[in-house]
């Protein structure tokens, strides 16, 4: 049982927001980075933490618990910025993506990735490429381009005029 | 290798195509100028010869009949009148398509071209038929019917010329080139070896010869440069004037041996001044023998040296060098000097925070060199406004014609340099704004002498620099802008309440909405409702203001006023809570204290009394809502903003602070109040406020309050 989509054996980088275990494809992260001083950026909704300097580039930082309806993520020894690249309304944007720790780099066959349950998983499951088993632990690979493509984030612009 | 000269041939032309069009409308308005005629024919004859030479037949042909007309303008034997100019301007029009068409863009209307010669033959005087036979003969005719011209002001040249190694491999032949000089005039030729190296380094293909040459000539520098006219940026050429015909008195002689062995470079004058200290100078020698005074000789080498001087400095200086770079080259420079900039403001705030004197004078020292690196590299990515300005003599001259007006179009200022980013986001706004003042600010002239004022109408367009920014102004004489009209058509459109008392400056800013055009109805020129908003983004894009000006029946004028660059900018540096920001210098008039007394005696009103007069005043802290207490004291810091002062409170000024701009990125480009972000010393993040911006947020938010 596979996932339309996923054909191939990926590596997988693995993070915890909470007690939950999430999965970015490796293939769109650039670099781990520990948390640095992110300036806020008045007027903007609470999820888009701010921006931080990374060697010399302004990049925008994202707390995905926000998002996911949980709680804002307080700042620990593992947490950390995972930088990572997406594709946002036709161009290439890079932003960082708070996680409350970094876990590994799996590799998932596609036979052990399931298509994400309709019901229960209390997220909008348009985010969730599928339910991967690492161990005997399911992971959620998250599809980047689709949880910063949804209309949410898109409507930042709109949201933050006021 | 051969794409690459193909390249360089196309942007090369493309530059001279763009001078031939300057040079053409100079020409307009000083038709017997024999300067511009001879820049004209020198565009048209590199654009020939070079094109002949990378294969750009087509380019060549067309190019050499044009050029034909013109050597005939040069030669006095036909006037420029405006046909002539129309049809030259046409084809430049088709020469830049015909290039267009080489790289692979639309094919060209080849009967255009033929219509073009057509009509340029009939201008020539006599319409001589047999043209095209003589034609045939090329450049190296060109030269020959005026040798006998009068030989009064025959002046004697002495020219160098130092071929580059690979000269033969481009295909030129150096002898060509020195038949060519003989055929000038009374010419001495030697030829130098001393660079030959030994047969067994001797490269066959490698030209190591090279030449002086004594050329006395009626003909003027320009014709000797002409000759190498296509090698000058690959070979040494120097031509020095050395005998004016003029300062021959009699007896003066000519010069000694030493100073000509000197003037050709051959010898050092630091090894001629050796070879001379063996010999005493004359004036040692006649005061030794008491047959003058120590006095007399000294005043007379003074007079020696002071002549010398005022030659030295009469020779004129070679032409600047200049070297064509890719732009992205450029733009990696400054990248690289705007990080730079970011890390020598941490060295600094490192050295200063570890108090060791040494090493806070190497920061010194760097931050010297820093801001120097800085000038420099902003200063080469200057040019001149001109440019653009010339492009506008062409679309006044098309519109005015289209819309049967006459106008004429002034520039000044075109040698303002500006950030090349800045001149080339600036050309589309400046060209909605003079379609406007042609479309709806002149009137037809008939109109014109009506309300009493000359039937040309005239569209002065210009910059100037003013502190850190320039000034563009394009005022024109025409009919102005009607404020009621505005007003009414504002108010019709729902943009306004009936009611609404608005100053004249903000009754103009309706002409920059989207969707808003006072023309009846929709013509090829205006009426859409488009430019004006182009015009207001473009200039908000680049961190200017506009500021619109108008009599109504006397004209108006537009000013803008743009920043010099983009890439870094001097601001000031504040705080509020943990966060830091930084503002505009240039818009920052003062700093004033707020103390919490001064707030309960203003009643809950945001003005503070600022040596008599009362300013507005925004408390940040309270905009961006920045948690945490409000300071005993703040500070306000006053900015202009739109002509009229506006405070910021901020918890603490920081200080002056070179600001290299970053952009937010995609996520954050519609922040309001924030126009982008920079980096401090210690690597943190800051964002840049704009004045403009926040101030109008914050009307918008009291209005909505009442």
């Amino acid at each position: 049982m596979s996932v339309a989509g996923i054909t191939e054996t990926v590596q997988y980088l693995t993070f915890k927001l909470g007690d939950e275990v999430f999965a970015f494809d490796v293939a769109k992260v650039r670099e781990i980075l520990e948390l640095t001083t992110i300036t806020k950026v008045p007027q903007t909704p609470d999820f888009m933490r701010g921006v931080i300097n990374l060697r010399g580039s302004v990049v925008p930082v994202i707390d995905l618990r926000l998002t996911f309806g949980m709680e804002c993520t307080e700042k620990t020894v593992n947490t950390c910025i995972i930088v990572v690249e997406v594709d946002l309304s036709c161009e290439s944007i890079i932003m960082g993506v708070l996680a409350d720790s970094v876990q590994e780099v799996v590799e998932m066959e596609p036979d052990h990735i399931e298509p994400p349950p309709q019901l229960g998983t209390k997220l909008n499951i348009e985010f969730i490429k599928g339910m991967g088993k690492v161990d005997d632990d399911f992971v959620m690979i998250l599809d980047i381009d689709k949880v910063f493509s949804s209309d949410e984030l898109i409507d930042i612009q709109g949201r933050t005029i006021q | 290798m051969i794409e690459q000269h193909i390249a360089a041939y196309r942007e090369e032309a493309g530059d001279l195509l763009a001078e031939l069009e300057t040079s053409l409308l100079d020409l307009e308005e000083t038709p017997d100028d024999t300067d511009l005629i001879a820049r004209v024919f020198r565009a048209m004859h590199t654009i020939k010869g070079s094109g002949a030479m990378f294969g750009f037949d087509e380019i060549a042909t067309f190019t050499h009949e044009v050029e034909t007309v013109f050597d005939l303008v040069r030669n006095g034997k036909m006037v420029v009148t405006r046909e002539l100019l129309d049809l030259t301007l046409q084809s430049r029009d088709h020469i830049s398509a015909l290039l267009d068409a080489s790289a692979g863009a639309a094919e060209v209307d080849r009967e255009r071209g033929e219509v073009i010669i057509a009509g340029l033959r009939g201008l020539v005087p006599g319409a001589r038929t047999e043209t095209g036979g003589q034609e045939k003969q090329g450049a190296a005719a060109m030269h020959v019917p005026e040798t006998e011209a009068a030989e009064t002001d025959l002046k004697t040249w002495r020219i160098r010329f130092h071929p580059h190694r690979e000269l033969l491999v481009c295909g030129s032949n150096p002898l060509a080139l020195i038949n060519e000089l003989r055929g000038l005039g009374a010419c001495l030729v030697t030829a130098q070896f001393d660079e030959l190296p030994l047969l067994d380094t001797l490269v066959g293909e490698h030209c190591y010869l090279y030449w002086d040459i004594i050329l006395s000539t009626s003909r003027g520098e320009e014709a000797i440069r002409d000759v190498f006219i296509f090698v000058e940026d690959d070979c040494r050429v120097s031509i020095e004037l050395i005998d004016d015909n003029q300062g021959a008195e009699e007896g003066a002689g000519y010069k000694r041996l030493g100073d000509i062995l000197v003037e050709r470079g051959d010898v050092s004058l630091d090894a001629l001044q050796n070879v001379l200290q063996q010999q005493k100078p004359l004036g040692e020698l006649l005061v030794a023998e008491g047959v003058i005074s120590k006095d007399k000789v000294l005043s007379a080498l003074g007079e020696q040296q002071h002549v010398k001087n005022i030659r030295q400095e009469r020779t004129a200086p070679e032409p600047a060098a200049s070297i064509r770079v890719p732009a992205e080259r450029l733009d990696q420079l400054v990248n690289l000097v705007g990080e730079m900039v970011t890390v020598q403001a941490r060295l600094t705030q490192m050295a200063n925070s570890r108090r060791d004197s040494i090493f806070i004078s190497i920061a010194e020292e760097v931050e010297r060199l820093t801001n120097e690196l800085r000038d420099t590299a902003l200063n080469i990515r200057m040019l001149p406004i001109g440019s653009t300005f010339s492009k506008f003599k062409r679309l006044v001259r098309d519109l005015s014609q289209e819309l049967g007006k006459e106008i004429e179009l002034v520039t000044f200022g075109a040698d303002t340099e500006l950030d090349k980013t800045v001149i080339e986001k600036l050309n589309d706004p400046l060209v909605h704004i003079i379609r406007n003042s042609i479309d709806h600010g002149i009137e037809k002239p008939a109109r014109r002498l009506e309300a009493g004022k000359p039937a040309a109408g005239t569209i002065r367009l210009g910059a100037e620099h003013a502190g850190d920014s320039v000034l563009i102004t394009i005022y024109d004489d025409g009919a102005g802008i009607n404020r009621d009209a505005i007003r009414n058509k504002a108010i019709s459109l729902g943009m306004i309440p009936a009611s609404a008392d608005l100053t004249d400056q903000e009754i103009y800013s309706y002409i920059f909405a989207p969707g808003f055009s006072m023309a009846a109805t929709v013509t090829s020129v205006s009426g859409r409702g488009v430019g004006m908003d182009v015009v207001k983004r473009g200039i908000e894009g680049l961190r200017g203001t506009i500021v619109v000006d108008s009599e109504l029946g006397k004209g108006t004028t537009i000013t803008l006023k743009i920043p010099l660059t983009l890439a870094i900018i001097e601001s000031l540096l504040v705080r509020i809570g943990p966060s830091h920001f930084v503002l505009p210098l240039a818009a920052v008039e003062e700093c004033v204290e707020l103390s919490r007394s001064d707030i309960q005696e203003a009643h809950g009103r945001n003005l503070a009394k600022v040596r008599g007069s009362l300013t507005p005043y925004i408390c940040l802290r309270e905009q961006f809502g920045i948690p945490g207490e409000r300071p005993e004291i703040e500070q306000i810091v006053i900015v202009l903003v739109h002509g009229s002062r506006v405070g910021f409170v901020v918890d603490f000024v920081v200080g002056e602070h070179q600001t290299v701009i970053k952009p937010l990125g995609l996520l954050y480009q519609d922040v309001k109040g924030i126009s982008g972000a920079t980096i401090l010393g210690d690597g943190s993040v800051a964002l840049i406020l704009s004045p403009g911006d926040l101030a109008r947020m914050a009307e918008v938010a009291e209005q909505e309050e009442r």
